[in-house]
């Protein structure tokens, strides 16, 4: 490793320590503060593991029941404490086992450190038992990646790990071992990195262009702002609240950035995106000043972008200079991190409130309340829906839950429904649309938050994808709170299908196991509800259960998700029925 | 602003192991060809350079920028125009030793093409020459017509007209 870090000048091996490649990955990882990681063994980790036997009262190894699970879960602890998840896997398969979860890490700015034991240097290349070539495999969903051949380069391999995956826009790193680093001795000293020469985490706030886009913010008549996960990312929540209240901007978000402020707040007009709310969709080609904040404008955004907010000046807060004009070309560009440039926005500008302009909202969510929302939560219908399902477990965790879901219909109507009182509370998988996210990511944040109620929400065919984690909850006593919405059909392919293929339900029809009796085959207190007037008392019997508990609920077959923007459609074509 | 220009883009990079592989994959991601591609050392003391030629729109090519810069190990990256570039590129070519004197006009080629001969034995010889892509492309023209044993060329190396100021940022990230 070549790469120029921060550090002083010694020399001498004063402070050192004669310890293990391996001993030395324990010994970094605690310096670092990590106190939990998840992770499955293997032939090529094995001595890092017989480390983590002997470190077992100072950092808890969570044995997940696939690679997969282990990077789910330590996304849902980072997505939660704003730490750094860290996972661990062996060569091979073990490896390869970890990149979705890396993927899905890297299109959500997650900070991730992934470990992998990798076959001895003197055999790499050979087609070895367990060898891949997982550094070239991770590259292109990683933001940093190293293999160490040598024990005496963990450490530094370690502490710009970290540094990487948690500083400025966050993202996962992958460190690949070989055995003979691990088993190797050498002098042990740890410096926590303090910067890499070619990397600037985040760039400096220019004064001129927080003055520009307070111009811009003044003048208007009809702002708008939609903001997204980098107002949580960079802790900036009261910035955040601070501006959109002295500006009275209506302000929407992009599925990652809910709850930065509550779902309650009069200035939180919903969210946006293909199945977000019509108000804020509609609007932002009416807008004249749309702000922009920690989001980089995804076509599930944008929909269509040569129809996107066409009329607005687009100011965009952003941390990562690669967003600017990707996709929508900007009037104004803040770079910078959300907390520094929102405090510095603030002094400069006027009190407004824009009673007008917010009328627009209200009159717009009226509509979408009698097409939409009233049938979603109060259905007149026998079947019953997944929206009075998320209904009820707000009610009955006042909105203060964190809520974990999978990828699909029941996603969306969890994020469309979900009181966030609290930031950091909907921790989905947003870029990637990964299914089978969900039940590994809340193992993760609930060990992250042990105090907060958390609810992981999947659909029947999501759940299935990484089911085994059953296990992992088991065996670890995670009290994590698991529904699931069943409709017997990949829904969100099926209401596709309806709407743009001719009603043709290629591969979308499941035929579903008792998942009640699975649950219990795990000693997981289970039970399945079919019918509305049961409900309420399911939800309380979870919710009041001291330990992990799982909750099937029967729903309609064939619901649909709506608002809806059409593929290639505008956001002002979104369709409410 | 979505024709295709052909633009020479230089990379400042640290010297790491797997960075190829990390910078090919911004431009294999989005379906465009790299049409060449040198890497060696730089100006500066341990930064290694990377120059690159790829036709694509110069929106596609900002968005690129942005993107090789975003890489951790990437220290500064820039495109250009041809207009703004002294750029040349290097060929070798292998010929039969008979031809040089069964084929007179060789050596003519050979003169007014400012090319030279690094070798000659008694089956072959080589010919070296530096210069813009079209020049090199006549060249080749010209001698394919006589049988070409082997033939090489380097990717472009190029400087540009107008300052980097790759020094003065690491001068600031040491202090």
């Amino acid at each position: 490793m070549d790469t120029k870090t921060i550090k002083k000048e010694t020399n001498n091996t004063e402070g050192t320590e004669r310890i293990s490649g391996s001993e030395a990955v324990i010994r970094c990882l605690l310096a670092e503060g990590v106190d939990i990681l998840y992770g499955y063994p293997g032939g090529a980790i094995m001595p890092v593991y017989d480390e983590l036997y002997k470190y077992q009262d100072k950092i808890h190894h969570v044995l997940t029941r696939h690679e997969q699970g282990a990077t789910h879960s330590a996304q849902g602890y980072a997505r939660i404490s704003g730490k750094v998840g860290v996972a661990l896997a062996t060569s091979g398969p073990g490896a390869t086992n970890l990149i979705t979860g890396i993927a899905d890490a890297q299109i959500d700015s997650t900070p991730m450190v992934c470990i992998t034991g990798q076959v001895s240097s003197h055999l790499l290349g050979s087609d070895a038992f367990q060898e891949t070539d997982i550094v070239g495999i991770s590259t292109p969903v990683t933001k940093w990646n190293c293999q160490v051949t040598k024990a005496s380069q963990i450490p530094e391999a370690i502490a710009k790990a970290f540094y990487i995956a948690r500083s400025g826009r966050p993202g996962p790193v992958l460190i690949d071992i070989t055995k003979d680093a691990q088993f190797e001795e050498f002098d042990f000293k740890y410096e926590k990195c303090k910067g890499v020469r070619s990397y600037i985490p985040i760039p400096k706030l220019d004064q001129a262009s927080v003055e520009a886009a307070a111009e811009l913010i003044n003048a208007a008549k009809k702002p708008m702002i939609v903001w997204g996960q980098g107002v949580s990312l960079g802790q900036a929540e009261d910035q955040f609240k601070a501006v959109v209240e002295k500006a009275g901007i209506p302000s929407a978000w992009t599925i990652l950035g809910a709850g930065a402020i509550p779902t309650s707040h009069p200035l939180n007009i919903g969210m946006v995106g293909m199945h977000g709310n019509y108000a804020p969709n509609v609007l932002t080609n009416d807008c004249d000043v749309l702000i922009a904040i920690g989001m980089r404008f995804d076509d599930r955004v944008t929909g269509d972008l040569s129809r996107y907010a066409k009329q607005a000046k687009v100011i965009h807060f952003e941390i990562d200079p690669a967003e600017i004009d990707k996709n929508v070309k900007t009037e104004v560009a803040v770079l910078g991190d959300a907390k520094e440039s929102l405090a510095a926005l603030l002094p400069l500008l006027e009190e407004k409130t824009h009673p007008e302009w917010h009328q627009k909202f209200k009159d717009l969510y009226a509509i979408e309340y009698e097409k939409v929302i009233k049938d979603d939560l109060y259905p007149t219908k026998e079947g019953l829906t997944m929206a009075e399902v998320l209904k009820e477990i707000n009610i009955q965790t006042k909105g203060d839950a964190a809520i974990v879901s999978d990828v699909g219909q029941h996603q969306m109507i969890a994020c469309r429904y979900a009181n966030f009182n609290k930031t950091r509370s909907n921790i989905t998988s947003g870029g990637l649309g990964t299914m089978g996210f969900g039940l590994p990511a809340a193992i993760g944040a609930k060990m992250a938050a042990p105090e907060r109620e958390v609810i992981s929400i999947s659909g029947d065919g999501g759940y299935q994808m990484t089911i085994q984690e059953l296990g992992t909850i088991f065996q670890q006593k995670v009290p994590v709170k698991i529904v699931v919405l069943n409709n017997e059909f990949l829904g969100m392919v099926r209401q596709w299908q309806e709407l743009f293929f001719d009603r043709r339900y290629a591969s979308t029809e499941m035929t579903n196991p008792d998942f009640v009796a699975i649950a219990k085959g795990y000693y997981i207190d289970a039970q399945k509800v079919t019918k509305r007037e049961e409900l309420k008392d399911a939800v309380a019997k979870m919710i009041n259960t001291d330990g992990p508990y799982f909750l099937e609920v029967c729903v309609e077959k064939e619901g649909k998700v709506f608002p809806m923007i059409p593929t290639g459609a505008s956001v002002s074509d979104i369709r409410l029925e | 602003m979505n024709e295709n220009n052909l633009y020479t883009v230089s990379i400042y990079t640290e010297n790491n192991i797997g960075l190829l592989n990390r910078i090919s994959a911004i431009f294999q991601r989005r379906h465009i060809n790299i049409e060449s591609i040198n890497s060696s050392v730089s100006e500066i003391e341990n930064v290694t350079k990377w120059t690159m030629v790829v036709a694509l729109s110069e929106d596609q090519m900002k968005k690129i920028i942005g993107q090789i810069e975003k890489q951790v190990e990437v220290i500064k990256a820039y495109y250009h125009t041809e207009d703004e570039t002294i750029y040349q590129e290097s060929c070798i070519f292998k010929m039969k030793s008979d031809l040089l004197f069964d084929e007179r006009q060789i050596q003519n080629i050979i003169k007014e093409s400012n090319s030279r001969i690094v070798t000659v034995n008694k089956e072959f010889f080589v010919i070296e020459k530096s210069g813009r892509k079209e020049e090199i492309d006549l060249l080749h023209r010209e001698l394919t017509v006589f049988g070409i044993m082997q033939f090489t060329r380097s990717g472009r190396i190029a400087v540009t007209k107008e300052p980097m100021e790759i020094s003065k940022m690491l001068v600031a990230f040491n202090q």
